[in-house]
């Protein structure tokens, strides 16, 4: 067998704090392992990719490997499911784990036959030597992972790999596919009581008043729980809760606060706190070339997870111990800050994740967490499900920032960049659980001890957050890119897949389209010239060869339009083709995406994440805007937040750049960007005039046109 | 007011006792145990929830019991014929067609109920019927896919 010694990875974030190798996997007697991550499901395919490196490591096939569920009581910390950081954190970690446990699993095999392990052969946990065999499941024994995982264990060469590489079919998906009970929504405990949330869809204050006297003598209503502005109601039937909760909401009344701004992305550079200066770089003989300066202002307004299946938790406290069931991305930060707003210690808290619905980022999950753990304390010892309906969802789950960009670049007179300004403006992209003195779960803002709620922050360069690809992966002589930080929050934020990568990767990519036709260069060529990374310069290539770029028959009110971006300047490479139609609406006929992830662990995974990331990015950019009222959040239900319907989902081709060779990273927010540029390109070469404000409606395109002439 | 209620659920007869107005989804789901129907939007927008009332897709979230009773409800555990999956089920599992797969068994319905009454859709039609589902994620293609792939293997 061939091994690597791969260049130790500078931060192995996953193994710092969880060093011993009994933390990750355990083998069974019964010819299974228990692989242990801390990294949870959530629609994107991870216990998969996770179970093949592990199996690849071992020497065993996937069937074995039992995949644990998530459990701040047995799983290690790794914080956060997010920022497409799992194969990077917890598959490393589990390929050095799983390389070294099979390394001690062929000792204690030698021992046990008496040879040296040399003379071994092993196949599938099934270990020989001439005359005699035991296996990695005899050897089984805990004593043997009690040590510290050992970062530079001898791994496999990927050009032995059988099972990382390969497509492999998702393991939960026959549950999925055939209706059976899979969801943390599917789950029924003995005894359980369901409640609901009855709260108003704008940001309010103080206690709430209500008349529940017709509420309280509804048959099979358990409890009205009320603590300051919080108010829930529980009962022995689904239905009934939902009664109670309309019943409830039409008596009830809460002080409003803060009336929202009209003109969002005015009131942000209004109220911008800090101004950080992420980038700058000097050469006045360049500068002093400029010939022509282009200026531009972009917008994204902000925009909702707006998952299928709205947030559900479950809790049980009993004998002074809180159980709770989320489908929370980290499973840990919700424990520590549900202590916090429950007054309780971490070690008497256990979180166990249970699957959701599909996420996108920092949606409802933990804060349905501490709605049933409020709602548990009056359910004298009965487990408690809490379901937000559609209109809790869209309301009060965490939206991804509106953003205002202004961008600014010198021509020289060859057509070159000379000098280049990004500005935004945004609040943080981060309001998570487990990082703030304050819980960051929303009914700890509204109890009678209402904590206050915290800012959404933006985490440091280089990956960023409002600043996620910000600073250009082009090469400019000059460049100064600016990042605006508005604390104040009218619109409760926090993270959506790609961040703020999303807003600018479309205003970056947008630009150098309006350079290159400033300078009367083809879009691909002008983008090359700028740039050196070989990487980059192949993705774009594939891209541009497999759309046939240069073989485009203009048509009319037809258009293509390339984007690129490498997400957060140190993930996967992704290069966009799009190809539209506009009439009446916008219609994406064609997505071309080439993709650099590195090594690729599962294929079909990889490119499905792309795919879906496309098509989610496409939704985005063609329709979606979460609307706001002069109270609150307008968008309540599907018919005010359109998502792309089946009709209207265009063609998407993938082709991978595999680079067995190089670090895996991960996929699922890596087309975003890109496919919202190169559709706004091609909107823009189809129509001869540049919509900047997204989304690119019916209505901002007849803005636009009605602004050209 | 509880009242007595027959359902007809993938050719079982049940009978449960809930408000008529309750909604078919909670007593599929709660009282019968058929947690494959899922709830998404409360108000029919999403398909999520979709079953099939006399052969024909319909929100559970939004069809009260006293309007399910009597007619022939299929949930997505009633697709397949004793014990094995339905064609569809095996198509998209083939071409693993679903991210997180909470829209997936509305899906499935509506699939469903476009091969019984067209057995061999082509793109476009099978894109209209599953108009009226919404996903996410972005497997349309995949699923889009998995439904013309079934459509062959049913009737080739």
């Amino acid at each position: 067998m061939n091994t690597v010694a791969e260049t130790p990875l500078k931060r192995l974030g996953s193994l710092e704090k969880n060093p011993k190798l009994a933390q990750w996997l355990r083998v069974h007697r019964d010819g299974t392992v228990s692989i242990f991550s801390g990294k949870v499901e959530i629609g994107q395919g991870i216990a998969t990719a996770l179970a093949q490196i592990a199996a690849e490591e071992l020497g065993i096939t996937p069937e074995r490997i039992r995949m644990v569920a998530a459990d701040t009581a047995v799983s290690p910390d790794e914080g956060v499911t997010s920022g497409s950081l799992s194969i990077q954190d917890s598959g490393a970690a589990l390929r050095r784990a799983c390389a070294q446990a099979r390394t001690l699993l062929l000792k204690s095999a030698a021992a046990r036959l008496g040879v040296s392990v040399r003379d071994l052969q092993a196949a599938d946990g099934t270990v020989r030597t001439a005359d005699r065999s035991t296996s990695f499941w005899e050897c089984a024994d805990d004593a043997l992972f009690d040590c510290r995982v050992d970062e530079t264990a001898a791994l496999k060469s990927p050009r032995d790999y059988q099972v990382v590489g390969k497509p492999a079919p998702r393991r939960d998906l026959p549950d999925k596919i055939a209706g059976r009970p899979r969801f943390i929504q599917d789950i029924t405990l003995p005894g359980m009581l369901y409640g609901r949330m009855v709260r108003p869809p704008y940001n309010f204050a103080g206690p709430v008043s209500l008349d529940d006297s017709k509420v309280k003598s509804m048959p099979g209503l358990a409890a009205i729980v009320r603590d300051g502005g919080f108010l829930g109601v529980l009962a022995e039937r689904e239905d009934v809760a939902i009664s109670a909760q309309r019943a409830l909401r039409a008596t009830a009344s809460w002080r409003e606060v803060d009336a929202l701004p009209r003109d969002v992305h005015a009131w942000l550079k209004e109220h911008a706190a800090e101004h950080r200066v992420i980038s700058e770089k000097e050469n006045a003989d360049a500068k002093s070339r400029a010939a022509k300066v282009l200026e531009a202002s972009y917008t994204k307004p902000y925009i909702s997870h707006a998952s299928i299946g709205p947030s559900c938790a479950i809790a049980r406290i009993d004998d002074g111990k809180l159980m709770v069931w989320s489908h929370s991305q980290g499973i840990f930060n919700l424990r520590r800050d549900l202590a916090l707003a429950l007054g309780m210690r971490e070690d008497a808290i256990v979180v166990r994740h249970a699957e959701g619905a599909g996420c996108y980022g920092h949606n409802g999950a933990d804060d349905a967490a501490l709605d049933a753990a409020l709602l548990a304390r009056a359910a004298g010892g009965r487990p408690v499900q809490v379901q937000w309906m559609r209109d809790d969802e869209f309301a009060w789950a965490p939206c991804g920032p509106a953003m205002a960009l202004s961008l600014r670049a010198a021509l020289d007179s060859h057509g070159d960049i000379v000098d280049w300004e990004h500005e935004l403006w945004s609040n943080g992209h981060s309001s998570r659980p487990g990082r703030a003195d304050n819980p960051a779960l929303l009914a700890a803002w509204h109890l009678s001890r209402a904590y206050e709620r915290p800012s959404a922050i933006n985490m440091p360069l280089p990956a960023g957050a409002a600043d996620r690809n910000a600073i250009p992966i082009y090469d400019f002589p000059n460049q100064r890119v600016v990042n605006h930080y508005v604390h104040e929050m009218p619109v409760r934020t926090s993270a959506l897949r790609s961040l703020g990568a999303y807003a600018n990767v479309f205003a970056i990519e947008s630009f150098m389209d309006e350079l290159a036709q400033a300078a009367g260069s083809d879009p691909i060529a002008f983008r090359q010239r700028h740039l050196k990374d070989p990487r980059g310069r192949a993705v774009i290539d594939a891209a541009a060869r497999r759309a046939e770029w240069s073989h485009w028959k203009p048509a009319e009110g037809r258009g293509h339009g390339i984007g690129f971006a490498r997400y957060k300047n140190l993930g996967a490479y992704c290069a966009a083709v799009a190809e539209v139609e506009v009439g009446h609406d916008v219609r994406v006929n064609r997505l071309i995406l080439a993709v650099d992830v590195g090594l690729v662990i599962n294929p079909d995974g990889v490119i499905t994440q792309i795919e879906g990331g496309a098509i989610q990015s496409t939704s985005w950019t063609l329709r979606e805007q979460v609307r706001l009222g002069a109270r609150g959040i307008a968008s309540l239900g599907w018919e005010d937040y359109p998502i792309l319907k089946f009709s209207e989902v265009p063609v998407v081709e993938v082709e991978l750049l595999d680079r067995p060779e190089l670090p895996a990273v991960g996929a699922g927010e890596a087309a975003q960007g890109p496919a919202a540029a190169a559709i706004a390109n091609a909107v823009a070469h189809a129509l001869g005039l540049r919509v900047r404000d997204l989304p690119l409606t019916h209505e901002r395109i007849a803005v636009a046109i009605s602004q050209s002439t | 007011m509880a009242e007595r209620f027959q359902l007809t659920v993938n050719g079982v007869e049940s009978e449960l006792e809930a408000s008529s107005d309750t909604a078919l989804l909670y007593a599929l789901r709660n009282d019968l145990g058929l947690k494959g129907t899922r709830f998404g939007c409360g108000s029919g927008q999403c398909g999520a929830c979709f079953v099939l009332i006399d052969g024909y897709p319909a929100p559970a979230c939004d069809t009260p019991l006293w309007a399910a009773a009597g007619k022939r409800i299929t949930t997505v555990e009633g697709l397949g014929k004793g014990g094995e999956l339905h064609p569809l089920q095996h198509a998209f599992l083939t071409e693993q067609a679903a991210q997180c797969g909470y829209c997936t068994s509305g899906i499935l319905i509506s699939a469903a109920a476009l091969l019984a009454r067209n057995p061999r859709p082509t793109e476009s039609d099978v894109r209209a019927a599953l108009d009226r589902n919404l996903c996410r994620c972005g497997s349309h293609n995949r699923m889009v896919r998995a439904v013309l792939r079934a459509a062959f293997e049913i009737a080739p």
